[in-house]
């Protein structure tokens, strides 16, 4: 009975287990979509960590947020996507216009009027005429032209989560007053937006708007409560204002030659009233929907899937009109083949799908199995960490060449530094002018003991830019070597920057008071501290600088925290050296040449000056050259600013990070960049090539299941036997066997 | 045992507001609503009138536990810690720093957590049993010692390791299974594949030297050797008697960790891709998102002390002689 027991248990199990072999295919079984999902015009691309947070423009600033955000919002202007330096172009305005300044009186000025005479410009952007919000429900109306989902029943969100629930959605036209909401949004106590601060003290009238609108949100809140609409068309401000349908008008307080950058950036992106009262009902939060979730916008793409933290799906706006590929772009964008698409309508792509990668391994798996076109839409770092492991190794970088990876880096608008701060008595700006003079020569002779080309070297694999001062590559106002050498830490020898040497660092330490790193009066080590907000005060990075400063027998301590604590100290100025970065928000010099202007002194007013330099010479020149159009003055006075900077050094000018993208053979109109935000809509993809490079790459290897299932097999057969072999023993044991176990 | 259960759910209560208590204090001993609303906003400009604007909107611009600007019950009342604890104890676990729904994401995400735990937790429990069963079987043998080896192996290498290698061998070399991902229906499976024998093989070396250790115990008592000489086979004698008196103690535990499977896991939820409650909590630890964080603790308790009861429970109906008067 056992036995035949077995025999059929055994027949069962062979076919349980050869069953999968029945399955055996050639086509990939690994891939992480549907059937036929690679076969269609989408691409597929990945966040990590978690969902965008902010999706509202006004609120938005993450770089993560930027590949969403900018393909649904169009802002007035934008950046064409090929030429370098960055320029300029229209977006949902008909063209870049110039400012009209006026006096106090409220007369015209001409456009080389004096800065002191201007009391204040105007900008008239034209507004493109037809264009079309994405289908929205905000926009439904009824056949008597009611809106549908305003206001609802109770009871009416049961079961709606995401906009895609709503059978019902309209559109209308674009008009200048949906900018003017955008900027009164901006001043809304309910918005949180990093913009208001800069715009409000440059748009006239903007501040005190804030606080009209604070007392009317006041004023609802204890009549209606806090879900009530603040229907921001009953308070309007005269900075900014809507003439006509297609024409806005901003009033910018004086001359401020930077605010059309502010006008390519989100922040200003139109917002049409409907949808903010659309989400402004009882339940709408509770359900998730609101305009950090589910955009209205009138970009090329529109958001019609959002799971937080799984996936989210854009999809191509059907109301969108259309724009032309750029023509023109760097010399080599041509050979490149980054005009072949010139003129033809954008975008190319019906689909892009971000799914959740937390983690790098399966990421950079799946790129590498062509299940992701882009392994990350928002920034460099992937291209920049698969051309390093490249250099590592051999074989990954045959891996890469079989593959035919793009593996694209360019240098960004965008600086890596080490501060000093200046209210420090030992490494800051000094109390009388002999100290001051000493501090100066300590920073020097620390300048020249780091030497960053060995840094970049080492924890960069040379993808960086050693820096020479503030401005990096690209911004107007950089200078190439040898006219931008940072002659304080540099010479000019044989046609290359040569770091000047550490007897000569050793010498200005020495006058700077510290012989052989010493205080000359106690005798006492030299003791920096170098407030690190990355953690424990042991990797590799702080061993380094540790180093550079023990070539001059200064001793570094490090004092590690955490971000938060980190920030804290900065605000109180209680740090003495720490390293810090700017990303540009646009490409020009004031946008970085403001991290060391006196009033933005992080202790005095909390602003971006981290350093606290605080140099009335250098102030002078900012406030002149922040007014200044581009040009041959401007750059002048650009230069003269760098070059107090070299000399005062109150950074170590460190490296410009590169930025790096990685993109399959099959993405066409690839070209990494950190300025240029609407990059989706310009990339094309081959679809054929795809499912053709996918069913190549990923054949699954079947052979081991038969070699497991044979194992499987012999195993339950050696069971089986031993187990028999026990059941049907005898309990007494024979005396050959207990002679045995006696000599055991 | 009314009265016993209405006792330990009086002290789960208390329980949970000291939980509660603790959470806060810990959380705000490190990090300030400013850092948090500084953290929140994100980007190179925050104003310190944008900080404002965030805490009042999440009500994070009161005081912490005393309102010196009220008087009587409302000093109390009028704090973050009043206003945010007792929503809690009724479940209402409110938005998040960000703005979404946190009873809406934990209903979301407590089924791609189960998807996950639940086949992991019930093949591990499978798999344990029956290896330990089957080195009982072959006790004091050189099998025996093999396994006993075998599951010092696996018990001494890092989770970590087998998912990646897991990872490695049949999502990279094999490509039998995505490396990561999630979706809805049958399909859900090609993606649960991997990470529950990743779960199940990672187990099974602390588990089954357990289990053999229980079941051991079992084996030399007189029971055992009654049945033995009654002429009962090996495997009727560790099927019928062994595992069954064995099974108190694996039942209690096993009782008492099922609400914590709705918790997730941290590791494995990161690395395959799975959108569940353990990588929820993860993302609000490094989001500073209190409110995220309160919650997910608050219910880990809630439902650690629902799991130790259960436990205590299960004891009466697995062992008659057990009672709670």
């Amino acid at each position: 009975m056992l036995g035949k027991l077995f025999k059929l248990f055994s027949q069962v199990a062979v076919v349980l287990l050869l069953l999968p072999l029945a399955a055996c295919t050639d086509k990939p079984v690994n891939s992480p979509y549907g059937p036929d999902a690679m076969a269609g015009n989408t691409l597929f691309t990945a966040f990590s960590q978690r969902s965008p947070k902010y999706l509202d423009p006004a609120s938005s600033y993450s770089v993560d947020e930027t590949p969403f955000t900018y393909s649904i919002y169009e802002p007035l202007y934008g950046y064409d996507y090929l030429k370098r330096p960055y320029v300029l172009v229209p977006r949902s305005a008909q063209k870049v216009v110039a400012p009209t300044f006026f006096n106090a009186q409220n007369q015209p000025l001409p456009s080389n009027a004096s800065d002191t005479d201007i009391a204040y410009s105007v900008y008239d952007i034209p507004i493109r005429p037809g264009i079309l919000f994405a289908p929205h429900p905000a926009f439904a109306r009824d056949a008597q032209g009611k809106p549908l989902y305003w206001p609802l029943e109770p009871n009416a969100l049961e079961g709606k989560f995401a906009l895609t629930d709503f059978r019902h959605t309209g559109t209308r036209e674009l008009t200048a007053h949906d900018f003017v909401y955008a900027f009164r949004r901006l001043a809304s106590p309910r918005v949180v937006s990093p913009a208001f601060g800069v715009l409000s003290s440059h748009i006239v009238g903007m501040r005190e708007y804030a606080q009209t609108l604070r007392q009317a949100d006041q004023a609802l809140r204890v009549d209606k409560g806090r879900e009530t609409w603040l229907d921001l068309r009953e308070y309007g401000f005269d900075g900014v204002s809507a003439p006509d349908d297609h024409t806005l008008r901003i009033k910018v307080i004086g001359k401020y030659p930077q605010f059309k950058y502010w006008l390519a950036m989100t922040f200003t992106a139109p917002v049409p009233w409907e949808a903010d009262r659309f989400y402004h009902q009882p339940g709408m939060a509770q359900h998730n929907l609101s305009l950090n979730t589910w955009p209205a916008g009138t970009g090329p793409y529109q958001l019609v899937e959002s799971i937080p933290n799984r996936r989210h799906v854009l999809r191509r706006n059907p109301n969108f009109r259309g724009e032309p590929y750029p023509c023109q772009g760097e010399p080599s964008d041509r050979k490149a083949g980054l005009l072949d698409d010139c003129g033809k309508m954008t975008p190319f792509i019906d689909q892009i799908v971000f799914s959740l990668e937390k983690e790098s391994v399966p990421l950079m798996g799946k790129f590498l199995q062509g299940y992701y076109d882009i392994p990350e839409a928002d920034g460099g770092d992937y291209g920049v960490a698969m051309k390093v492991a490249a250099g590592d190794s051999a074989s990954k970088a045959a891996l890469y060449k079989d593959h035919g990876l793009q593996l694209l880096t360019s240098t960004e608008a965008q600086i890596t530094y080490l501060g000093f701060n200046w209210l420090d008595p030992v490494v800051g700006q000094g109390n009388t002018p002999e100290q001051q003079e000493k501090n100066r020569k300590l920073r020097q002779a620390i300048s020249i003991a780091f030497n960053w080309e060995q840094y970049v070297s080492i924890f960069l694999n040379d993808q960086g830019q050693v820096a020479q001062g503030p401005l990096p590559p690209g911004v107007p106002g950089y200078q190439d070597l040898p006219e931008g050498l940072n002659d304080q830490v540099y010479t000019w020898n044989d046609g290359h920057a040569q770091r000047r040497s550490l007897d000569e660092a050793r010498r200005l330490l020495s006058e700077a008071g510290y012989p052989d790193g010493r205080d000359a009066k106690t005798g006492k080590p030299l003791i920096l501290h170098f407030d690190s907000a990355a953690g424990m005060g042991s990797n590799a990075t702080l061993d380094w600088m540790r180093r550079q400063l023990k070539a001059l027998n200064i001793e570094l301590e490090i004092r590690a925290t955490d971000y938060n604590r980190f920030q804290d100290k900065m605000r109180q100025g209680s740090a003495q050296m720490f390293m810090w970065g700017w990303v540009a928000d646009y490409p020009d010099p004031e946008n970085f040449l403001f991290l060391l202007y006196g009033p933005n002194a992080k202790v005095k007013t909390g602003g971006e000056n981290a350093s606290n330099y605080d140099n009335p010479q250098y102030d002078a020149l900012f406030k002149q050259m922040r007014d200044l159009d581009d040009g041959p003055q401007r750059d002048a006075l650009v230069d003269r600013m760098v070059k107090i900077v070299q000399h005062d050094m109150p950074w170590m000018f460190g490296f410009y990070p590169k930025s790096g993208g990685a993109y399959q053979k099959w993405v066409h109109n690839a070209k990494p960049t950190q300025m240029v935000r609407n990059t989706l809509q310009y990339l094309r993809i081959d679809p054929a090539t795809r499912v053709r490079e996918i069913n190549r790459w990923n054949a699954p290897v079947w052979w081991p299941i038969a070699l497991v299932v044979l194992l499987l097999l012999a195993l339950a057969g050696a069971f089986w036997h031993v187990m028999r072999r026990r059941e049907t023993a005898t309990a007494l044991v024979r005396d050959d066997d207990q002679d045995r176990k006696d000599k055991d | 045992m009314g009265n016993y259960i209405f006792r330990r759910l009086l002290y789960g209560v208390a329980i949970l507001v000291g939980v509660n208590l603790l959470t806060f204090v810990l959380f705000f001993a490190v990090n300030t609503p400013d850092d948090m609303a500084r953290l929140a906003i994100g980007g190179q400009r925050v104003s310190q009138d944008a900080i404002e604007k965030w805490k009042a909107e999440r009500g994070y611009d009161k005081p912490l536990f005393y309102n010196e600007q009220q008087s009587g019950w409302a000093s109390v009342a009028d704090t973050v810690f009043y206003q945010r604890s007792l929503p809690l104890l009724r479940f209402d676990f409110g938005f998040s720093d960000s703005g979404h729904d946190i009873g809406h994401q934990i209903t979301q995400r407590m089924g791609p957590s189960l998807a996950l735990a639940l086949p992991s937790f019930v093949l591990g429990l499978l798999a344990s049993v029956s290896f330990a069963l089957l080195l009982v079987f072959f006790r004091a043998t050189r099998l025996d010692f093999a396994g006993v080896v075998l599951c010092v192996v696996l018990l001494s290498i890092s989770g970590l390791f087998y998912i990646i290698a897991g990872q490695w061998l049949f999502a990279k070399v094999l490509r039998w299974v995505p490396y990561s991902g999630f979706t809805q229906g049958t399909d859900m499976l090609r993606f649960l594949v991997l990470p529950v024998a990743v779960a199940v093989i990672s187990s099974l070396g602390s588990e089954a030297r357990f289990y053999r250790t229980l079941f051991l115990e079992e084996i030399g008592k007189d029971y055992v050797r009654t049945a033995r000489a009654k002429g009962l086979s090996e495997r009727v004698v560790l099927f019928r008697h062994v595992l069954r008196n064995a099974a108190l103690p694996i039942l209690t535990g096993c009782v008492s960790a099922l609400p914590l499977l709705f918790m997730g896991s941290l590791i494995s939820e990161s690395f395959f891709g799975i959108p569940g409650l353990g990588s929820y909590t993860i993302d609000a630890i490094n989001a500073q998102d209190f409110s995220v964080v309160r919650a997910m603790v608050f219910l880990g308790s809630a439902l650690y002390i629902a799991g130790l009861l259960l436990a205590d429970l299960s004891y009466t109906l697995v062992d008659p002689r057990v009672r709670f008067e």
